[in-house]
């Protein structure tokens, strides 16, 4: 039963549109039905198509395309008592004749043609219908601005952003990015801190929207949302702390090509939407679903740049080392993200050494500066290596495991160094660590990516929270599910 | 017009809220802020007296004209310096 008095009850209905060569080949059978039996043609696209049929209905706004559901034209329906009895698609004389219960249709038509695709459900138009006949199944409150409200400024009264501008989120723009994925959009990804109020699909497509993300980006921001609030991540705590960190999505596998990710030059800087806009979304999604803002529940003393911020992709083509997510138990291939409570970046310039030994001293000794020469263990870190930097061990058969075992072994001090007063400053441990060797970092605390230009021997060291592992923040990582 | 999603939790009204009124004024600074209406001086000088009678701190601004919004400094100005702010609008 179709909504509306508009829409014969009995007999035949026809949906074509002028742009489909297909259904201007069927026009003489439609002119041909309105002699024979009668027949109510809807035309998409132009009111004087098809010139056969002078009763023909003007359905250029698609209301009645879209209640009928058409997603082929030319489709062919057989009503009777108001239900749709039978309906056929595209030009094929014997599924006509059985729809139409008419012989001897079209003799000069070739036996069958494909249609073409209806305009109702073409990517645009299909959401707008949807609002007009109150279909969007989105359950967020509707917020109405006033007529000489400027959405950009009403968005920031709102304290809805980060401190840069936001794309408003209009339902035609949430409708569209939930069409990235196709999970429900009232399904509750985890429970978003501090407010720990649950983040459904669809309130993270809000955010999304307004973090300037494309819909396909929206399952790789939902894995983000999900790691995040995995409960080893600890994002209350990481969102908490007076220590710098904010989530650092590292994406892997097939997505990041899909959607046009930055590996390789300034992958860590500006100028690649992908990279700048899911990590921009994660941090609106625990703004404005957890209720995390700094000076409130965020105490952050200085933050960093990167809680604006801070997604890459690893350059996995080229590298002999193994993707962050195949090392952390994911299969090759499979997309997936890896979070990691850090923040900003320290400089690894090393311009000269030639082989893996010089090299990973080269790492272990600027490692060493983490929060402070004078503590150890320190926060878990991420490593990202430059290509060339990772060519050094590559030519030398150097495997991602081998590196990390040499830098554990480096990344040892004596405790003499550490003990409170030491080197003339007072921080420091107790004289108890007189006579220890002393690791800098716990046993998986250090993660290692490939990442950047071809050119220049300058890697990174991504700082990690003080609070790292079982007493705070682990690493999380996840499928990215479409 | 336009039309939202609210992207919060929906915890507090679609409304911006104005600042929750002070019960008291004890400690509090009071800005008078005289937008240049004809003897809008002469209410705003009484009420500026009678808080000050309560010990109350009372901090003085005058719009250049009453035809445009205070500009940008003096808003910023009283924004800084004052805990809320009394404004005669007719005269």
């Amino acid at each position: 039963m179709y909504r509306g008095t508009d829409l014969p009850s009995d007999g035949l209905i026809a949906v074509v549109k002028r742009d489909c060569p297909t259904c201007v080949l069927t026009a003489p059978v439609l002119g041909d039905f309105v002699q024979r039996t009668g027949l109510a043609v809807y035309t998409q696209d132009d009111p004087d198509f098809p010139e056969t049929v002078p009763g023909r209905i003007d359905d250029t706004m698609l209301d009645v395309s879209h209640r009928l559901r058409i997603e082929i034209v030319p489709t062919l329906i057989r009503m009777r008592g108001g239900q749709e009895m039978d309906r056929t698609y595209g030009w094929d004389r014997a599924e006509w004749e059985r729809v139409s219960g008419l012989t001897a249709i079209g003799p000069d038509l070739p036996m069958s043609r494909p249609g073409c695709g209806a305009k109702n459900i073409e990517p645009g138009i299909i959401e707008k219908l949807k609002i007009r006949h109150g279909e969007t199944g989105l359950a967020s409150r509707r917020i109405e601005l006033g007529g000489g409200e400027d959405e950009i400024e009403a968005m920031f009264d709102r304290g809805w952003s980060d401190g840069l501008p936001l794309v408003p989120p209009t339902e035609e723009r949430v409708l569209r990015m939930l069409s990235g994925t196709a999970r429900d959009p009232q399904e509750v990804i985890g429970l978003c801190p501090p407010d720990l109020v649950p983040a459904t699909v669809e309130k993270i497509a809000i955010n999304a929207v307004m973090a300037g993300c494309k819909p396909e980006y929206l399952p790789v921001v939902l894995a983000a949302v999900e790691a995040v609030l995995d409960e080893p991540f600890a994002m209350h705590g990481v969102l908490a702390t007076t220590m710098y960190v904010g989530p650092v999505v590292v994406v892997n596998g097939a997505v990041r090509r899909q959607i046009g990710m930055n590996a390789k030059g300034n992958a860590l800087g500006q100028g690649n939407r992908a990279n700048a806009t899911i990590g921009r979304a994660l941090q609106l999604v625990i703004r404005n679903i957890g209720g995390g803002r700094p000076q409130e529940v965020d105490r952050a003393t200085l933050g960093n740049p990167g809680k604006y911020t801070y997604c890459f992709a690893e350059d996995e083509e080229g590298s002999s080392w193994e993707p962050l997510s195949v090392e952390r138990g994911l299969p090759q291939g499979k997309s997936a993200v890896t979070v990691f409570a850090g923040y900003g970046l320290q400089g690894v310039v090393d311009q000269k050494s030639r082989d893996p030994e010089s090299l990973s001293r080269s790492f272990a000794t600027s490692l060493m500066a983490v929060q402070n020469v004078k503590l150890a263990p320190a926060c878990d870190v991420m490593i990202v290596v430059c290509p060339e930097h990772e060519r050094t061990f590559r030519t030398a058969g150097w495997s991602k495991q081998r590196f990390l075992t040499r830098l554990h072994e480096l990344c040892e001090i004596s405790g003499e160094e550490l003990i409170s007063g030491a080197k003339g400053i007072a921080e420091g441990g107790p004289d108890t660590l007189a006579g220890k060797m002393v690791k800098k970092f716990r046993p998986g605390g250090i993660l290692i990516v490939r990442a950047g230009g071809g050119a220049g021997m300058f890697s990174g060291i991504i700082g990690g929270w003080a609070a790292s592992g079982a007493r705070g923040s682990s690493p999380v990582t996840k499928e990215v599910k479409t | 017009m336009s039309l939202l999603l609210d992207p919060t939790a929906e915890r507090s009204p679609t409304v911006r809220p104005r600042l929750p009124r002070p019960e008291k004024l004890d400690g509090l600074t009071v800005g008078i802020l005289d937008i240049s209406k004809p003897r809008g001086d002469v209410f705003l000088d009484r009420i500026d007296e009678r808080l000050s009678e309560r010990g109350i701190t009372v901090k003085r601004y005058m719009k250049p004209t009453m035809a445009r919004p205070a500009p940008l400094p003096l808003r910023q100005q009283i924004g800084t310096e004052v805990n809320l702010v009394i404004e005669g609008l007719a005269d």
